[in-house]
């Protein structure tokens, strides 16, 4: 533990301190009178129209944007003109200030943004970081986020970016609009800007306080007209003159404001996706083949005559749809409609029940170059003790609690679609292509959704809603069904691993030879073109399907040596299927860290050591680290687990007791990117029914700077039980045409009778120096999936002795395998 | 089609409409409310949750033509301008992560504090068993329950010492 002690490890207590205790919990002011909704805030300051008064007399919901917002320099007069024809709609410039800030007359700011809050709070981090840059008070700011021509193209969400690399030209753009204003106020009183402080939003001599000006007045509803630069025009170099900050001057990073999106998640104000509601709009339903692969024979249009307000059946290649007046009628419509389908004449796929021993058997499609350290083969050959185990992990879905769906408004030769994707940006790209539509003419109001935790059914539903509402010259609102979401929604890919490991006669580490294989090929890209679903059913595909992925262990182990390998294996069938893999939350993360630190607790197992002082000792056999002191801050996250949880040192598993709960712990570590943690499950078997309850979860997390802790810990939290989820109950289950998984019973998912009695996330700084004046921000998004799986297998070993290594963990499968142990 | 009179949260409506329509789809498209949300169709997740007579409804499976008493909807919940303690606790506990499914948990929740204003954990759980969150906020939701069960005896006590003042 030498290596430990020089590290600036720091107790729980000495954490919770360093989360600059007093200024955490501290509740801002619900920001009522400038509304969050991208609309209403830019009907603030549209004086051209009174929207309000619109809604009144429409009786609905009626979403528009009637005049044009300030936005770029460079669009704004063209916009304004544009706008009032319905378009076109080009993408604000990111090199303009005037792009990213607003300052208006009473001194508040609006920061446009090209990200989406997927619910994680980062709206809310995004104007903590920026109020602090720019110095104005974060209840007079507000945050618009992912509408095309509105907000800057930083992507929208994915990869856990927002804070880490987004975060970045947001604080510089807003250290620029300070260091503008200051020169403002320098020339308005004749002072050098060394002369005057800010504060709040007013600028004040310094020598003479009566001399002050707010930044409103300065520059309220004007433009900047400021040109930013971008190295290698990439967004995300995007900066001014003005530095950012040092750590030690923010203010409102580090602190808890409450996110501002939630008020209108519990009082039924918001307008969500869902929601909106536009004149003359119809509701359409598709109608999926009914095994993969099927080919449209023939469709009985008579059968859904008698459906009211039936306004049309539409269908291209394999693709069907029904469009009907009213919501209620359409999905009548699309289970009435009679289609012929014709069967493909071989099976699609194996079952799940034989899905691992088909990607056993398969011809890898690629494999990654072995990632190899030292002479594995030689120190296998050689070893005291050598261990091998094979685990498996089935299709898990995103099956996100809404369907997916979008609203799609062809108005004016325009194409407008209101969606929660979390790539709206992509989305307006990939529609312009599909339906060849220009760039400018399409745009993508990123509006509240259901989780986004990756590539979802949404981008599909974006693409049905616009084709469709091409077709019908109405704006059409698409939504799918449970069943379908569950059926057709893409899938985190299935892994199976085969790993050996290596003790010699100390007990240590001495090789790991580490195969992960995915079936992950022709993995989905976000909303492309030539491989969203109504793309592939229209029979437009790309000639060369994506390579797929799979990955290899993350963690700072010094074990001398290692072989990993990662491949990945093809479906019999890759086109037209419900079993088409993309992005789920860490896309390959929680598979293989399963795998990974399910195996290292099986070594430590078989060299009798404890697992969390058998990972120390891993973690301390080196003593060299990276530039972001990943070795030291692991070190760091794992005695803060332990500690908190009060690991008590002893080799697994418990010997069982008599009862019929069998009571265990388990640990597992990982980093994603920069992002360290580690997790502590604290689970009790039940030793009749197999069922397990995970009664207790710790999680030290390192992620860098910390913008927002307590939105932070729920982050941590939900992606913990997300984890849990995918640990205990979640497999898409298929027969060989078919995915049988198609609602909540078939695919069952955690409840609330799953949920522990405790949840420690304790926010670890492991810096070496905590102090650093530009300490980063890491991403903390999905993080916290990728140990949970293990840390839960690891404690139910821990606590029965049984080692199941093929996830879900549902209580047959843990009876069974508890009967066949004897336990 | 045929005339169905409906009152929902105080107000009442009289559409023509078929009476076996969902009750779902009227609150919706119909009232324009946007607190229940379809989540399944098939009455398993509780994103479409209602109250009517005090019982948590799943609106989803509810053809209108069942119902017979008033309906509250969580627009329907906060009173003279002050949130229900269930939402209250909902924000001071910063439950919601996407919030969609939301309605459901905190109709649920508001159906159980009706019935039994001091829950147990057990009694909590099964409860809200039904009511499915993927984002997975099923800890901070039974939190945020005990501090509503928490606020609503606080006002109750308050209550009777203004009537016994």
């Amino acid at each position: 533990m030498s290596g430990a002690n020089s590290n600036p490890t720091r107790s729980a207590s000495a954490i919770a301190r360093s989360l600059k205790e007093g200024r955490s919990h501290q509740k801002t002011n619900a920001f009522t009178n400038i509304p969050k909704q991208v609309e209403e805030v830019l009907e603030k300051w549209n004086t051209a129209t009174s929207r309000r008064n619109f809604l009144k007399s429409s009786g609905l919901l009626v979403v528009s944007f009637s005049a044009a917002p300030l936005v770029s320099t460079a669009a704004a007069e063209a916009a304004a003109a544009a706008q009032a024809a319905g378009g076109p709609y080009p993408d604000p410039d990111f090199h303009q200030l005037d792009s990213w800030i607003v300052i208006h007359e009473d001194n508040t700011a609006a920061f446009y943004v090209g990200k989406t809050d997927l619910g994680q709070g980062t709206g809310t981090a995004f104007r903590q970081m920026m109020s602090d840059e720019l110095d104005i008070p974060f209840d007079k700011t507000t945050c618009i986020m992912g509408t095309t021509n509105l907000t800057v193209d930083q992507g929208g969400s994915g990869g856990s970016d927002a804070i880490q690399v987004d975060g970045w030209p947001m604080r510089r753009v807003a250290a620029e609009a300070r260091r503008i204003l200051l020169d403002m106020a320098s020339k308005r009183f004749g002072v050098p800007v060394d002369d005057l402080t800010v504060n709040d939003g007013v600028i004040t001599v310094k020598a003479d306080p009566t001399k002050k000006i707010t930044y409103g007045e300065l520059i309220g509803g004007k433009k900047f007209n400021v040109a930013l630069t971008a190295a290698n025009n990439n967004i995300d170099n995007t900066t001014g003159v003005a530095k950012v900050k040092p750590v030690q001057q923010l203010n409102m990073v580090g602190k808890s404001p409450q996110r501002d999106d939630i008020p209108r998640k519990v009082d039924g104000s918001g307008t969500w996706a869902v929601d909106v509601k536009l004149p003359g709009m119809v509701h359409a339903r598709n109608v999926k083949p009914p095994v993969a692969g099927a080919k449209l024979i023939s469709i009985d249009e008579s059968s859904v005559r008698n459906i009211p307000g039936l306004v049309k059946v539409v269908s291209k290649g394999n693709y069907v749809a029904v469009v009907c007046e009213r919501e209620e009628h359409a999905i009548q419509a699309a289970r009435q409609l009679k289609v012929n389908w014709e069967k493909p004449a071989t099976a699609a796929f194996p079952t799940s029940d034989d899905l691992f021993k088909f990607m056993r058997n398969a011809t890898p499609t690629s494999k990654r170059q072995p990632n190899v350290v030292g002479n594995p083969d030689a120190a296998l050959a050689s070893a005291a003790k050598v261990v091998e185990a094979e685990y498996e992990m089935p299709f898990q879905g995103h099956t996100a609690i809404s369907p997916a769906h979008a609203l799609a408004d062809p108005s004016n030769g325009q194409m407008t679609i209101y969606s929660n994707d979390m790539k709206s940006y992509g989305l307006r790209n990939g529609v312009s292509q599909f339906l060849e539509i220009p760039r400018d003419r399409v745009r993508v109001i990123w509006m509240d959704g259901p989780q986004a935790y990756g590539r979802t059914a949404a981008d599909d539903a974006g693409f049905e809603a616009a084709f469709l509402a091409k077709e019908i010259g109405r704006p059409v609102r698409v939504q799918w069904m449970r069943n379908e979401e569950t059926a057709w929604d893409t899938k985190g890919p299935a892994f199976t691993f085969k790993v050996r490991g290596a003790l010699d006669t100390q007990g240590n580490l001495v090789a790991l030879d580490f195969n992960a294989r995915a079936a992950d090929y022709n993995h989905l890209g976000y909303n492309e073109a030539d491989t969203v679903l109504i793309a592939q059913l229209m029979g437009r595909r790309r000639a060369m399907p994506a390579p797929g992925n799979s990955d290899i262990p993350s963690d700072m182990y010094a074990i001398p040596n290692r072989r990993m390998v990662a491949e990945v294996v093809s479906l019999p069938t890759i086109w037209e299927t419900p079993l088409r893999t993309g992005n789920l939350r860490d896309p390959n993360g929680p598979q293989v860290t399963f795998a990974a630190e399910s195996f290292i607790d099986e070594m430590a197992a078989a060299a009798e050591a404890d697992p969390l002082q058998f990972r120390m000792k891993l973690l301390n056999a080196s003593t060299t680290d990276d530039n972001g002191f990943r070795r030291a801050r692991s070190i760091a996250v794992l005695k803060t687990a332990a500690e908190t949880f009060g690991w008590d040192t002893r080799p697994s598993p418990k010997r069982p007791g008599n009862g019929t709960i069998l009571p265990g712990r388990g640990v597992a570590y990982t980093y994603r990117g920069q992002t360290v943690l580690a997790v502590i499950a604290e689970v009790e078997v039940n030793r009749k029914t197999g069922h397990v309850w995970v009664k207790r979860l710790v999680c030290a997390h390192d992620c860098g700077l910390i913008i927002n802790p307590e939105a932070l810990r729920r982050s941590v939290e939900g992606g913990m039980l997300h984890s849990l989820s995918r640990a205990l109950y979640e497999e898409v289950k298929f027969d060989g045409e078919k995915v049988t998984s198609v609602d909540w019973i078939t695919h069952p998912t955690l409840t609330h009778l799953d949920a522990p009695a405790k949840i420690d996330v304790l926010l670890v700084n492991g810096d070496p120096n905590p102090n650093r004046p530009d300490l980063p921000h890491y991403g903390a998004g999905e993080a916290s999936l990728k140990p949970t799986i293990a840390a839960v297998a690891n404690a139910i070993y821990d606590a029965t002795g049984v080692r199941l290594r093929r996830v879900p963990f549902r209580n047959a499968r843990v009876l069974e395998a508890l009967k066949a142990a004897g336990v | 089609m045929s005339n169905v009179t409906l009152k929902v949260n105080g107000k009442s409506h009289t559409l023509d409409i078929d009476a076996s329509t969902p009750l779902l789809y009227i609150l919706r498209n119909d009232l324009g409310l946007r607190g229940p949300r379809f989540g399944c169709g098939l009455g398993q997740c509780g994103a479409c949750t209602v109250i009517i007579n005090g019982v948590a409804t799943r609106s989803c499976i509810t053809p209108v033509s069942t119902v017979k008493s008033e309906v509250t909807t969580l627009e329907g919940i906060a009173k003279n301008g002050k949130l229900h303690p269930v939402q209250q606790a909902w924000i001071d506990e910063q439950v919601p992560q996407c919030g969609f499914c939301q309605n459901g948990q905190i109709m649920t929740a508001k159906a159980l504090l009706d019935k039994n204003t001091n829950p147990t954990d057990t009694q909590i759980r099964e409860a809200m068993a039904k009511t499915l969150c993927r984002c997975f906020t099923y800890y901070r939701v039974q939190l945020a329950i005990k501090r509503a069960a928490r606020a609503i005896a606080s006002l109750g006590s308050n209550r009777s010492k203004e009537v016994v003042a």
